[in-house]
């Protein structure tokens, strides 16, 4: 719902915000400008600065203070209305005070588009859809984040939208402050306020006599020139005319001849809050406010364009399904928790899939659950992601409160599969609190409750295969995620290891491919990897691309994986036959989750086997020479010691600080996670003091790393779980 | 060029007896190009005595600005219902308005004076730009005014 309350503001109103916020930034220049290059009187009365005037322009008829010190004087000449910026240490004229051309303009482009009435509208209505934005995007970043607390936690995902975020959080209240500012103002200049001037002092009895010299009056001389806002004088000519004194405490009435204070008013509790907001907005009283608002206001062209992206990237990625059964007629009910949209193309090809058996089926979003409407269901098959730890995603609100109450389970069965990716806390959470509430309620499960791993189509393939099994029909799920053109890389060497040892293994170095610029330029190049992406490779006769981490990132100028040889693996078969010259397709996917961040906190790695392959990649990219370990299990130092060269190499040259190496198939086997009990002590002396721990390898590996963890990181109170939470322990496991 | 023909319900000060004898009367504002937003204006008449008369015309929709109006506003304590029915959009720099109205022949000759406060936003308020004694003769003579009209003229 948020997120829909954020996107269509955005997508309606982008452009009038991308005016609003550039003309904005830009003005907030001049009352900076116009506070710098003004004089400022040093303890000075009102009356001592109207004499100096005076001296000059005898005929002075007004005098204004703008909130920047700036003095202006007024007066006639010859009949012709004159005014100019004055030195209030002298009297005189030092510039014109007709107004810079250029602010006026970009003032009327600002609030009214160069129109009236009618632009100011628009611009309002702009104003308001950035409010929308600010308060729904505000929401949602804390709801990413998992709480307002964790505001500042760091991110993960695409470029565009870690952008979008990055902005928005340090961007967001100086962009609530201006658009709110900006409505009051608004109703302000349409009279919708009750700020209006106090109606004023039409009939204040004077003394009748004139002439008295300003110098002389007491109100005046009291009053100090910096509270000065204006002062009127009256027409000599007319003795029944006053002065009319406003300052920051509000309005009064002086007598020509005797200088006595006639009438005070004080401004009202309206006036005075507006002059607060017109001063936040402008910034004129409050230049570096002013300047910091106007900063803040660059942003939004980027978030504008960031958010314009992620829209198209979500839109693009759409579900697209044809024959979509009604809800009452359908026997298999299809719901679909999907945060991003790619769980969308799963229930498609699932959709076509149970279609084609001859099934009628129904696919809806999870947040449409009502079991009452699926009047010839014999089945319901709920397909989710999970968002942040274990939050609902955002076509699945409120599902699981419709779930818990309905008053008994219906006799239909019941099916639930999770998607999301094992390196992330909270994996599938969400899918298993699901399953877990319709067991607890009774329903009939269909199948057991299964997982998908970062869009496996072999996972997913899986759970078809017991589905159709279940349903007493042949179901072969086919995927194609979304993805990428591939790309056809040409291998350019290949170092054999661990023949010996009953583990083929080699790292694989192919070209970097050099896709035409306009591929590049709308996102469809080969894209800037880094080291823990994954490349996907198409292996010949199959649609299912296989995931490999990348041990090089695109400054190496080369890709790098490593590759184990799996005795029935269709593509690592394939991978294995390839000679220098031969040619793969292959695309890249970004795994953001498992990046060596850019800071300079110690790493502390931890791989076994192929497992190997991002952990050298973050070392050969340490040219800042951040403090790395590396913990490395291998079953033969003489076999399979996977970039052996290269390692001692880096610790020349300081990339890598230190090495530990367990061998399983040595005279004392060991594995990795003895290795690391042994070091127990400095481990968890580097994690107290910051350091990340990252680890790749299989599954087995990566559950033997965390419990000997656990039982390191204990005695300084904390656990792989804490560090999880924090993005301080990442793992990528096969 | 700016036209309007309003049915003009002049303010009750200049509701006199005979006002059966009334004729139809064009005035015509051109604005000098003074290089700013669109300019206030207030049209109204003082008597012979230099009283506030009554309310021709308001150029400019937003009474919060009124008080810049100095002359008009002191005179009428910037009371809005003066000019009910008979306001119109601000003037911009260089535009002309031109407004129709049914003026009572005893206002002519009488000692009239025909008065235009004008301001313009963020630049200096001119009360009094333009004072023109309201007389059969002076009709069709353009006068000038003091910074933001470059000329103002009436005819019958």
């Amino acid at each position: 719902m948020i997120r829909v309350v954020h996107r269509w503001p955005g997508l309606v109103a982008g452009l009038l915000v991308l005016v609003l916020s550039l003309s904005g930034a830009l003005l907030s220049i001049f009352p900076v400008v116009e506070r710098l290059s003004s004089v400022q009187p040093a303890a000075l009365s009102t009356a001592e600065l109207v004499e100096r005037i005076q001296a000059v322009h005898p005929g002075v008829e007004q005098i204004r203070r703008k909130p920047s010190g700036r003095i202006i004087a007024y007066w006639s000449e010859n009949g012709v209305p004159r005014a100019a910026v004055m030195d209030p240490a002298t009297g005189r004229d030092i510039a014109s005070a007709d107004p810079n051309p250029f602010e006026r303009w970009l003032t009327r482009l600002h609030r009214s588009l160069l129109f009236g009435d009618g632009g100011r509208m628009a611009m309002a209505a702009g104003a308001a859809a950035m409010l929308v934005l600010a308060v729904s995007g505000a929401m949602l970043v804390a709801r990413r984040a998992g709480g307002w607390r964790r505001w500042f936690s760091p991110l993960r995902g695409p470029f565009a939208a870690r952008l979008h975020v990055e902005l928005a959080r340090i961007a967001v209240a100086g962009l609530l402050l201006s658009s709110a500012t900006a409505l009051w103002m608004t109703a302000s200049t349409f009279d919708l306020l009750l700020d209006g001037p106090s109606s004023p002092v039409t009939e204040v009895e004077g003394s009748g006599r004139t002439g008295m010299p300003v110098a002389g009056m007491d109100v005046l001389k009291r009053t100090s020139a910096s509270e000065l806002r204006s002062l009127s004088f009256p027409d000599p000519a007319d003795a029944t005319d006053v002065f009319t004194l406003k300052t920051d405490r509000g309005t009064g009435h002086l007598d020509q001849g005797t200088g006595a204070l006639l009438a005070w008013s004080d401004p009202s509790a309206w006036q005075r809050v507006s002059e607060a907001i017109y001063m936040l907005h402008t910034g004129r009283g409050a230049a570096a406010l002013g300047l910091v608002l106007g900063f803040m206001a660059l942003s939004v062209p980027v978030m504008v364009g960031t958010g314009f992206v992620l829209w198209f990237a979500g839109w693009r990625a759409r579900p697209r399904i044809h024959g979509n059964a009604a809800a009452g007629r359908a026997e298999t009910i299809l719901l679909v928790g999907s945060e991003g949209g790619s769980t969308w193309g799963f229930a498609t090809t699932l959709h076509a899939a149970l279609s084609a058996a001859g099934q009628t089926v129904h696919a809806a979003p999870m947040s449409s659950f009502e079991p009452a409407r699926y009047r010839q269901a014999r089945r319901i098959l709920i397909l989710t992601a999970t968002y942040g730890d274990g939050a609902a995603p955002a076509s699945a609100r409120g599902f699981l409160d419709r779930l818990k109450s309905l008053p008994a389970a219906p006799s239909v069965a019941l099916a639930v599969v999770g998607f999301g990716d094992r390196s992330f806390p909270g994996y599938c959470a969400f899918a298993q609190a699901v399953a877990d509430m319709a067991e607890a309620g009774g329903w009939r499960m269909l199948v057991p409750f299964m997982t998908v791993n970062r869009q496996s189509p072999q996972d997913f393939a899986g759970w078809g295969r017991s589905l159709g099994a279940a349903m007493g029909i042949a179901l072969e799920l086919v995927h194609h995620p979304v993805r990428p053109a591939a790309f056809p890389l040409t291998l350019v060497s290949r170092r054999d290891y661990g023949a010996d040892v009953q583990a083929p293994t080699a790292i694989l170095r192919f070209a970097l491919p050099k896709p035409p610029f306009w591929l590049r330029l709308i996102g469809r190049g080969f894209g800037r990897f880094v080291a823990g992406d994954l490349l996907g490779v198409l292996p010949e006769r199959s649609a299912i691309p296989r995931f490999y981490s990348l041990a090089s990132g695109y400054r190496d100028g080369f890709i790098e994986i490593v590759v184990r040889k799996h005795p029935a693996g269709l593509c690592s078969g394939q991978l294995f036959e390839l000679q220098p010259g031969d040619k793969v397709n292959a695309f890249m996917r970004q795994n953001p989750g498992f990046h060596a961040s850019r800071d300079t906190a110690p790493l502390i790695l931890i791989g076994a086997g192929t497992g190997i392959g991002p952990l050298a990649g973050f070392i050969r990219a340490n040219v800042r020479r951040r403090p790395i370990c590396l913990f490395f299990g291998m079953r033969h130092p003489d076999s399979d010691f996977l970039y052996g060269e290269e390692l001692k190499g880096w610790q020349q040259s300081g990339q890598l600080l230190r090495l530990a190496t367990a061998c399983s198939r040595s005279r004392q086997p060991s594995y990795v996670q003895d290795v690391l009990r042994e070091e127990g002590g400095e481990i968890a002396r580097m994690v107290r003091k910051g350091a990340r721990v990252m680890v790749c390898g299989g599954r087995d590996m990566a559950a033997g790393v965390s419990a000997a963890l656990t039982d390191i990181l204990a005695p300084v109170g904390l656990t792989p779980a804490l560090l999880r939470a924090e993005g301080r322990y990442v793992e990528d496991v096969f | 060029m700016k036209k309007i023909m309003p049915t003009i319900a002049l303010a009750a000060a200049l509701t006199l007896p005979c006002l059966a004898q009334a004729r139809p009367l064009k005035l015509t504002t051109t604005l000098t190009n003074y290089g700013g937003d669109g300019a206030y204006l207030a049209i109204y008449l003082t008597n012979a005595q230099g009283g506030y008369a009554g309310s021709l015309w308001m150029a400019g929709r937003k009474s919060k600005y009124y008080a810049h109006l100095s002359g008009w506003h002191r005179a009428t304590g910037g009371n809005s219902t003066e000019i009910n029915g008979i306001t119109g959009a601000s003037v911009g720099a260089g535009r002309t308005l031109e407004i129709s109205l049914d003026l009572a022949d005893a206002l002519f000759d009488a000692g009239y004076t025909l008065h235009v406060d004008a301001a313009v936003e963020d630049m200096r308020d001119s009360p009094n730009e333009v004072a023109v004694p309201l007389t059969t003769a002076g009709a069709k003579t353009p006068v000038g005014g003091r910074r933001y009209v470059s000329s103002l003229a009436y005819s019958f």
